[in-house]
């Protein structure tokens, strides 16, 4: 493995950002300010290409580089470094997490060209990278750990960063504290882990590094169901995946390019990517990999019901979003981790793209997120109208936009992994993911405006810092499938190449599980579905198109049906907050103020226990009321006075 | 120089008390006291950095002895000793002094000198009780420090401050006095009052169990351990901010160091038999505490219940017994004083400026105390454990050295319980945190509070900037302290045997029905795998 001095500087850099924001604050000017912000971005992403250019040159098998920069922890035999790493899968996600990251950050200049918090929020924002890209790139569990939990701290901060309103400081602390739920199954999988693994190992070695969990991997076979079901409660609270998801939805109280980057684009898919770094770990345990895939499955057709419905153009962004974790997931689950992964970048691109887009729509209607009143912007906002519907075609699976590639082949390897019904539930979560996209693109951008005049006025395109990056992720939505074209179709699958080292212990675990019965599949099925999931995908944007534009009574029966029930089940998203406010929040409070505080606390242990005991002693005392004047100053001076005698007493008997 | 090097455990324990004499004696006028007072407090913290250079980590031994006969034929002796974890807990008093003292240059107006000498006399006991390794020598500090903390609440605090008091010293008092029966029970055993010669008394299985319950109320109470941590709360909430910052900061630490130095290694046999026990009163403490803490009214209240379940945290990794869970439990002692002390310093704070400290008379204050919310915030982050900042590198150790100890039978199960304090604790801490600081500035009152001024910034940023440090660099710490912890567990170890899957371990030299719960084989853990 060869030392690479550069890592570091790649997470280091925008820490330094935050940190020259975040201490210099108000006394920087906006210009100044922003241009530390994204120049410490630019210069991370900068190193990341470096770095990968690196490792293109070397061997596939010998494509690690590494950067240890000390002992983080060290109590006898246990050994944790502080160190970076980087692989073909890291690599990856710097370059995504960097370049994604960068176009953000120059947006988010035009976007909170206004706030009184500009220098705050590009402090947060650069710490996020720094955080993410410790997450990436750490050597470790505990690393990737550490990343985690400051991911988490920065979605936190961001999303209450408008904390005049309670309600986005609810938002922020609702989203830290689920995801700690996650958190706890994470740190007890880790422990489970070094439960099984210190006791064979030399003391000093770094029982949480990956290569050494890689290379001791059969020791943790035997506990492997139960470290992978509690990491994935871990990623089921950072992914969003159920029944971990509620934060998500209340997370675009944030600003919107903050939803881009960290809602959508990045922190989300830590999730997924922890799972493609310990493959092989989950690949030991079949169950846990069956849950991973039926939970993704699940989540994927449950979210996008719920899009179907939601009026606020972010809420039916964000369903959508833990819909397509759950495409993610499901890849992962049938062992297909670099599919799960391609899916990871390509709905970056175009996700990022939609919600910035969606940013730019907000801003052009001063504020407004209600898509009721919205409408025919069609050609009031040319660039944001042509960017978006790009990244609608994307994220619907229409060939040969990035999407297309991505979820085709997850939907493929679902098939092929024998279960298909695993298949059905990703096939029909597809058909929506086109009707609510369509839907969306139909309420916001056709028919009449349904704004009141005064906004009406308003409405501008944004200016060149926003929409210069929907343009470039317009391209890469459009061309960032292409690495990825399929051997059935003529392609040099250059993405699954360049994991292949990464994946080869997981994917070939999988198919040695005998999950995979034929391998050597005919094309012709691969065609088959190709065509048939581009053909459902049309008809589900045929649809949409044709209820909401043409036929609006046919929405409005849609609402109607069976009285209107499975309407507002949707639109309550289920009830799910609320089942969950019932069950868990509401009695734990009434039971720690009631019975702990009122009753254990100052009632049974002070009242009785303590006052009681206070009481007997008192009535024993009033016999020898002599003793007892209630002064604490005698109390204090019958110590003193016995101490002294104590003293004496063995001075003499000496 | 040499005067001051060769006795310097004397110097860094009582040169607070002559400055407490001094201050009795002349210190008439309130401004100048002020200054001396800090100005010893100084000077004992750059005399114990002495302690920090020029100790040797690579021995586990204590250092810097001294050691003069004082009763008797050396029956009793004044012995200082620094070990380790001696060094570090006395390092934590000697920082905290002058900060606390710096606060209370507005807060504390009335009876000043008086107030500064009680505090400095309380540094000396405090210290001396982390240093003393002659038992008498040790009781003695410990009940001295009773004394000016007593006063410190009786006459500084606030409404109910002589109830709290009252509560305070006979809580302690009632402890105490079981371990000054077992300390004269063990003097007369070894006809010396040395900790080294209790340590090699062959003591007698049932003797072991009574004297570490003896040694051990005493301790638990001062921690305190759920169910007796009742006078905390009060004592908290009538204490002065000073007085908290002290009583969190060092003076709940002076329990843990009890149990680690004394309870622990005297009584290995104890241990065995009460370590199971221990260990769910500590995993109740940390879920109760931050249940409590939960649904408190008063900002102070309720972080004084959260120390409650970071104190549970330490107790649970002290009776792991193993190196990585004791570790934890040590550095997590230092790391509650630093984000603890800053906590209650920043409750100081607001009450200074509006004289109430419940949480519904606040929102928004971010709006007008933006560096005080950035301060107050880094300090929650801290407590709850972020990686990062030092409470995560204890908590963290703590909870993967009980899941994986040997020793403690249901560790695994005790781990994942006392993990769920980690959830519970992000959701109190962050709670309040917004209840105070975000949201409209509803209330009028809070419309012109001035953020902090320059002294209020010079006594918080040295707690801030050492929760980073010892947050990405807890080897500064834990170098110091591995080998002393190895130390004082060697008894332990030499009369403890691993639950086996066979089960058929037995405790050396023990009872025929010796610490029957602590051999039993871990069922739990083998359903976990």
């Amino acid at each position: 493995m060869q030392s690479e001095i550069l890592l570091r500087w790649i997470v280091l850099v925008p820490l330094l950002g935050a940190v020259v924001n975040g201490l210099l604050n108000r006394r920087l000017a906006k210009r100044v300010s922003g241009f530390i912000a994204c120049a410490a971005i630019g210069v991370s992403f900068g190193l990341s290409v470096v770095v990968f250019l690196r490792l293109t040159g070397m061997d596939a098998e010998a494509r690690v580089v590494n950067d240890i920069l000390g002992t983080w922890l060290q109590i006898g035999g246990f050994h944790v470094d502080i160190g970076f790493a980087m692989d073909p899968l890291s690599a990856v996600m710097a370059l995504v997490v960097t370049g994604v990251g960068f176009l953000i950050h120059i947006y988010s200049l035009g976007y909170m060209a206004h706030d009184d918090g500009f220098q705050r929020y590009f402090a947060y924002l650069n710490l996020f990278v720094f955080a993410m890209m410790t997450l990436v790139l750490g050597e470790n569990l505990v690393m990737l750990f550490v990343g985690w939990e400051g991911v988490g701290l920065c979605s936190y901060l961001l999303i209450g960063f408008w904390f005049n309103d309670q309600a986005n400081a609810s938002a922020g602390k609702k989203a830290f504290i689920v995801n700690r739920i996650g958190d706890f199954g994470f740190l007890i999988g880790l422990f489970l882990i070094g439960a099984n693994l210190l006791p064979h190992l030399a003391p000093g070695e770094g029982v949480f590094s990956f290569a050494i969990l890689q290379h001791h991997a059969h020791l943790l076979a035997p506990a492997a169901t139960g470290i992978c079901l509690l990491l994935f409660l871990g990623a089921t609270g950072k992914s969003a995946q159920i029944p971990l998801y509620i934060w998500l939805p209340d997370a675009m109280a944030g600003p919107t390019p903050v939803s881009a980057l960290i809602h959508a684009a990045t922190m989300v898919t830590a999730g997924v990517y922890m799972i493609a770094r310990l493959n092989f770990l989950f690949v030991l345990s079949p169950t846990a990999m069956a849950v991973v895939a039926a939970v993704g499955a699940v989540t994927a057709i449950f979210a996008a019901t719920i899009a179907l419905t939601q009026n606020d153009i972010k809420k039916v962004l964000a369903y959508s979003t833990v819909s397509q974790l759950g495409y993610m997931m499901l890849a992962c689950g049938v062992g297909a981790f670099t599919v799960g992964i391609f899916h990871l970048m390509t709905h970056a691109f175009f996700k990022a793209l939609l919600f910035l887009g969606s940013g730019s729509v907000i801003h052009a209607m001063s504020n407004e997120q209600d898509m009721r009143v919205m409408g025919g912007l069609r050609s009031k906002l040319p660039v944001t109208y042509a960017t978006f519907m790009t990244a609608t075609l994307a994220i619907a699976g229409v060939f040969p936009l990035a999407g297309f590639f991505s979820k085709d082949e997850i939907l493929w390897k679902a098939w092929e992994s024998g279960n298909t019904v695993l298949w059905a539930i990703g096939f029909l979560a597809a058909g929506l993911t086109a009707f609510y996209m369509m839907r969306l693109v139909v309420l916001t951008f056709f028919g009449e405006n349904r704004a009141s005049s005064e906004v009406r006025s308003h409405i501008h395109e944004s200016p060149a810092t926003m929409t210069g990056p929907l343009v470039i992720l317009a391209v890469l939505s459009v061309v960032g499938g292409w690495i990825g074209w399929p051997h059935f179709m003529g392609g040099g699958a250059w993405f699954e190449n360049w994991l292949a080292p990464v994946f080869a212990v997981g994917e070939h675990g999988v198919a040695a599980h005998g999950a995979v019965a034929h391998h050597a599949a005919d094309s012709t099925m691969e065609w088959t579905l190709a065509v048939v999931s581009v053909l459902w995908a049309v008809l589900g944007l045929i649809l949409g198109w044709f209820v909401y534009y043409r036929r609006a009574a046919i929405a409005d029966s849609f609402r109607k049906a069976g009285g209107g029930f499975v309407y507002r089940v949707l639109l309550n998203k289920y009830y799910v907050d609320e089942a969950y406010d019932a069950a868990f929040i509401r009695p734990g409070y009434r039971f720690s103020r009631q019975v702990l505080w009122k009753s254990v606390d100052a009632g049974l242990i002070d009242g009785l226990l303590v006052n009681g005991s206070a009481l007997v002693v008192y009535l024993l005392g009033s016999v020898l009321r002599l003793f007892q004047n209630g002064m604490i100053r005698f109390y204090a001076w019958t110590f003193t006075i016995g101490v002294a005698v104590f003293v004496l007493y063995l001075s003499f008997s000496s | 120089m040499a005067m001051i090097t060769d006795h310097i455990l004397t110097w860094v324990t009582f040169v607070p008390l002559l400055g407490a004499v001094a201050l009795w004696l002349f210190g008439r006028r309130e401004g100048p006291a002020r200054i001396f007072a800090l100005a010893v407090s100084l000077v004992d913290f750059v005399l114990s950095l002495h302690l920090w250079f020029h100790f040797d980590a690579a021995r586990g031994d204590d250092q810097f002895v001294e050691r003069v006969a004082w009763i008797g034929n050396g029956q009793v002796s004044y012995h200082l000793g620094c070990d380790g974890i001696s060094l570090v807990l006395a390092l934590l008093t000697t920082f905290l002094g002058p900060l606390i003292i710096l606060s209370t240059w507005k807060a504390i107006t009335s009876r000043v000198r008086e107030f500064l000498a009680f505090f400095l006399l309380l540094q000396t006991a405090m210290l001396g009780t982390f240093l003393a390794r002659d038992m008498l020598l040790f009781y003695v500090f410990w009940e001295a420090m009773l004394i000016p903390m007593y006063f410190i609440i009786g006459i500084w605090g606030g409404q109910r401050r002589i109830y709290a008091a009252v509560k305070f010293f006979i809580f302690t008092m009632v402890g105490s006095v079981f371990m000054l029966v077992g300390i004269l029970y063990l003097f007369f055993q070894s006809g010396s009052m040395e900790l080294t010669s209790f340590l090699n008394l062959n003591l007698e299985h049932n003797a072991q169990l009574w004297l570490f319950a003896a040694f051990f109320l005493a301790f638990a109470i001062k921690v305190p351990v759920f169910p007796l941590h009742t006078w905390l709360p009060d004592a908290h909430v009538e204490a002065p901010t000073a007085g908290s910052v002290v009583l969190a900061g060092v003076l709940l630490k002076m329990g843990t160091y009890g149990m680690l130095r004394f309870a622990m290694p005297l009584f290995p046999q104890g241990v065995a038999y009460f370590a199971p026990a221990v260990s769910i009163l500590a995993v109740i403490g940390i879920i109760y505490g931050a249940l409590v803490a939960l649904v408190q009214p008063d900002i102070k209240k309720l972080v004084a219940y959260s120390s409650v379940s970071h104190l549970g945290f330490v107790v649970l990794g002290l009776f792991s017994l193993n190196s990585l869970g004791v570790a934890g439990g040590v550095f997590q002692m230092l790391a509650h004083g630093l984000s603890t002390g800053a906590l209650f310093l920043l409750v100081g704070v607001i009450y200074e400026r509006r004289h109430t400290r419940e949480i519904s008379e606040f929102g928004g204050l971010a709006h007008v105390m933006p560096l005080y919310a950035t301060f107050f915030m880094i300090a929650t982050l801290a407590s709850i454990g972020l990686p990062g900042l030092a409470g995560f590198v204890g908590e963290f150790t703590i909870l993967l050295g009980t899941f994986t100890s040997e020793f403690l039978p249901a560790a695994r199960v005790m781990a994942i319980l006392a993990a769920t304090g980690v959830v519970l604790g992000a959701f109190f801490m962050l709670w309040m945190v917004q209840r105070v600081f975000f949201g409209r500035l509803a209330n009028d009152a809070n419309k012109n509070l001035p953020d902090l001024s320059w002294r209020e910034v010079v006594v918080l940023v040295p707690l801030l900037v050492f929760m980073f440090v010892l947050g990405v660099h807890p080897g500064l710490v834990l170098d110091k302290v591995d080998l002393s912890i190895q130390k004082v567990l060697a008894p332990l170890e030499a009369q403890l045997v691993p639950h086996s899957p066979a089960g058929h371990a037995a405790i050396p030299g023990g009872g025929e029905e010796g610490a029957p719960a602590i051999l039993l084989v871990n069922s739990d853990a083998e359903d976990l795998r």
